[in-house]
């Protein structure tokens, strides 16, 4: 189960509308980095494969079944940080993060 | 932990290399930066919450520097340390700025680019404006959680390359990597075309703090092209404040101000203005350091009333720009505003009035620049989407070329050429043995080089000596993407080079570089007739030249009164040769061709028995 907190349902429909294409947000890890693991976040023009499709908000999030167990339970945020603004992942799964939480492992 | 942002489907950077690039606007008032998040445009703002940072500079006896609203509040206290509007200084030497007596800063003497002795010591306009650019750097870099990768830094269309190079220095200064300037209306277009995905003929009508750009542009398949630019860059809401300014000074006859008063009294006009925007009148109340109390109201129809003239001045640009991309005001699906300066209400009315439809404003006019810029950048830094690939197109506003004989312009890239461009030209020598050739370049519109800019003088030297015409001589002129120019000359057989970027002479003033485009056209008729006159004179001049050659070697050929029929037509030539006749020139020209007719036979059965007496051809040639 992967969720969107309110705020990045809100944003992430706001991007999307903008983009003005798009069926929803993609979700995924790939390997890189200094600690192992790497978050993925893009839009999604479509479904793949075997894609597991959650509904948060009424927006679709998507996730490849590879990526689901490192991400299962993952609840998406939209944070401002000082000047700063963008997406979070608030993800129960993460054992230990690089210093800039770019990377992480489980 | 670090926050992340939607990339666009197969396009997540690896963790540490994302691409941060920002889009700013380097205005003469205000600045901006801009970035793209998750796709979109934003305007990243201050910690407290400003969008524009004051393009106000303080340079505090203590060391510090002070950019923003914070130096603005200070600038009628210290207007010596306190500087403002510094784009107008850029790549501008002593004369070219207006007002300048006016001004309350201490300008050094000597050549090139004004120098501002401060607090700090002596400040250049680049970096003046490095400090406001290192200010928007800082606050991207806080906003966007690293560093940045590169900038897309904005530029009048109306800027030459000196002022572009000032604006490239001063980006480097400030610790930017410079992915691209680009023309401030182009800017616009690309926030405008792609937000909105409208397509057609566009007039973007830019009045910002400085400058006025009008640009035709045309918008189709997510593709921009600019037809045709025009303005004026010594135009814009500042001169409105200095109308303003006048009508206080004239309507409360007040005595000549002190720096501090002066200062003052413009920032109280600079609020009547903007206050006008939304309100029927504004109060101007003040009183001065003299003791003296100004109790003012400026009202709509007053402020309409003294800015009428300036208003018109934008409107001839805008004809001109229609008539250089060949459209009627009809064909104008469109008309964008941009800069702040739009805001005036008689403004608005102006160009609905010109245009015969309401200006799309949806966009704030302060911000579509930087905005337009930050996609560019996003795009340049690598950010694109699969299949986002599209052009951007951008032109030079006034045509390059170089001086030819007789002090005539050859145009090598006419004006509105699309950049990145190369145009290459073949010349030839004009004079027996000549081994050197002075290449001047100039910009401008007129046929003939004194009423044009001069940009840059080189030599080529070391060509192999031969007769007149026989040399070949590739000019070539490149300007880049960011509308820098450099010109290169290959003599074509030895393959000698001589090549030169443009080091700029900061020579033009502003009112030169709109008049320059407004000549092009008014004298057009007469620049022709000076044209084939000027011609005429050369070519009288080269036919002289060659008849006193001949003389000189084959004289024996002529008998005394043939000779005195040539040397007669020769005088009769020289005397005309100054006029302004092109027709005496022509009819002189004729009867020493004529007198030489029988003498150049001659001398060609001369050469023939020469060539069969077993002599070297070159000997021939002489």
């Amino acid at each position: 189960m992967i969720t969107l907190s309110e705020s990045a349902a809100q944003h992430v429909s706001n991007f999307l509308a903008k983009r003005g294409k798009g069926i929803g947000v993609r979700l995924g890890v790939k390997t890189s980095g200094c600690s192992g693991m790497a978050y993925k976040l893009e839009f999604a023009d479509s479904t793949e494969g075997d894609d597991i499709v959650f509904d948060s908000h009424g927006l679709k999030v998507l996730v490849d079944p590879k990526s689901l167990p490192y991400l299962d339970g993952t609840e998406l945020d939209y944070t401002k940080e000082g000047l700063n603004e963008g997406f979070k992942f608030n993800n129960p799964n993460v054992k230990d993060e690089c210093g800039c939480g770019e990377s992480f492992q489980v | 932990m670090a926050l992340l942002q939607i990339a666009e489907p197969g396009q997540s950077a690896a963790p540490h290399e994302h691409r941060l690039a920002v889009g700013i606007d380097l205005g003469t008032t205000n600045s901006l930066v801009a970035t793209v998040r998750s796709g979109m445009a934003v305007v990243l703002n201050d910690d407290q919450g400003h969008a524009l940072l004051p393009s106000v500079v303080r340079y505090e006896a203590d060391g510090r520097v002070v950019v923003g609203y914070d130096a603005q509040a200070r600038q009628a206290k210290d207007p010596k340390n306190t500087i403002v509007s510094v784009k107008r200084f850029m790549g501008r030497g002593r004369k070219d700025i207006a007002h300048i007596e006016s001004m309350p800063y201490d300008f050094l003497d000597g050549e090139g680019m004004v120098r501002l002795r401060t607090s700090q010591g002596i400040k250049s306009p680049v970096e003046i404006s490095a400090d406001i650019l290192r200010t928007l750097r800082l606050r991207a870099e806080a906003a966007l959680g690293g560093e940045l990768t590169g900038a897309v830094i904005t530029v009048p269309a109306y800027f030459d390359d000196a002022q572009r190079q000032a604006t490239k220095d001063a980006a480097k200064l400030a610790g930017l990597n410079v992915l691209r300037l680009l023309n401030e209306p182009t800017a616009a277009a690309i926030a405008y075309g792609l937000d909105n995905g409208s397509e057609g003929i566009y007039a973007v009508y830019d009045l910002g703090g400085g400058t006025f750009d009008i640009s035709i542009l045309r918008l189709s398949k997510g593709v921009f092209e600019v037809l045709s630019t025009g303005g004026d860059s010594a135009l814009g809401g500042d001169d409105f404040d200095q109308r303003v300014f006048c009508w206080i000074i004239e309507q409360a006859k007040l005595a000549p101000l002190s720096h501090q008063d002066a200062r003052l009294l413009l920032t109280k006009a600079r609020e009547a203005k903007e206050t006008l925007t939304n309100r029927a009148e504004a109060p101007i109340t003040v009183k001065l350091g003299s003791s003296e109390y100004v109790d003012l109201v400026l009202t709509t129809e007053i402020f309409a009333e003294i800015t009428r003239t300036l208003v018109q001045k934008t409107l001839a640009p805008v004809k001109k720009a229609l008539r250089d991309a060949g459209l009627g005001v009809d064909d104008v699906k469109g008309v964008v505003m941009v800069g702040g300066s739009t805001r005036m209400p008689q403004i608005q009315h102006a160009v609905a009035e010109f245009f015969g439809q309401d200006p799309l404003n949806n966009l704030d006019p302060d911000k579509v620049v930087a905005l337009g810029a930050a996609t560019q950048a996003n795009l340049l830094a690598g950010n694109r989407a699969a299949g986002d690939d599209w052009l951007l197109l951008d032109v030079i506003p006034l045509s390059l070329g170089l001086e030819t004989m007789g002090g005539l312009v050859e145009k090598i890239i006419p004006r509105n050429a699309t950049i990145p461009v190369a145009r290459a030209q073949d010349f030839t020598t004009y004079k027996d043995g000549q081994t050197a050739l002075a290449v001047h370049v100039v910009q401008g519109e007129r046929e003939l080089v004194s009423d044009c800019r001069s940009l840059a003088r080189f030599e080529l030297r070391g060509m192999p000596a031969m007769v007149a015409g026989a040399a070949r001589i590739r000019v070539t002129f490149q300007v880049d993407a960011d509308g820098l120019l450099s010109v290169s000359a290959r003599e074509q057989t030895m393959g000698v080079e001589a090549r030169v970027e443009v080091k700029p002479s900061y020579g033009l003033s502003d009112d030169e570089i709109a008049a320059m485009l407004k000549d092009g056209m008014s004298h057009a008729a007469d620049d022709a007739f000076r044209r084939a006159l000027r011609e005429a004179q050369v070519e009288a001049q080269r036919l002289i030249e060659a008849t006193q050659s001949a003389l000189k070697e084959d004289a024996h050929l002529l008998s005394d009164a043939e000779r005195r029929t040539v040397d007669a037509a020769i005088i009769g030539l020289q005397a005309v040769l100054i006029g302004d006749d092109r027709r005496t020139v022509d009819e002189a020209m004729a009867i020493l061709s004529k007198a030489t007719e029988e003498f150049a036979a001659r001398r060609m059965n001369q050469g023939v028995q020469r060539a069969l007496a077993g002599k070297k051809i070159e000997e021939l040639n002489g």
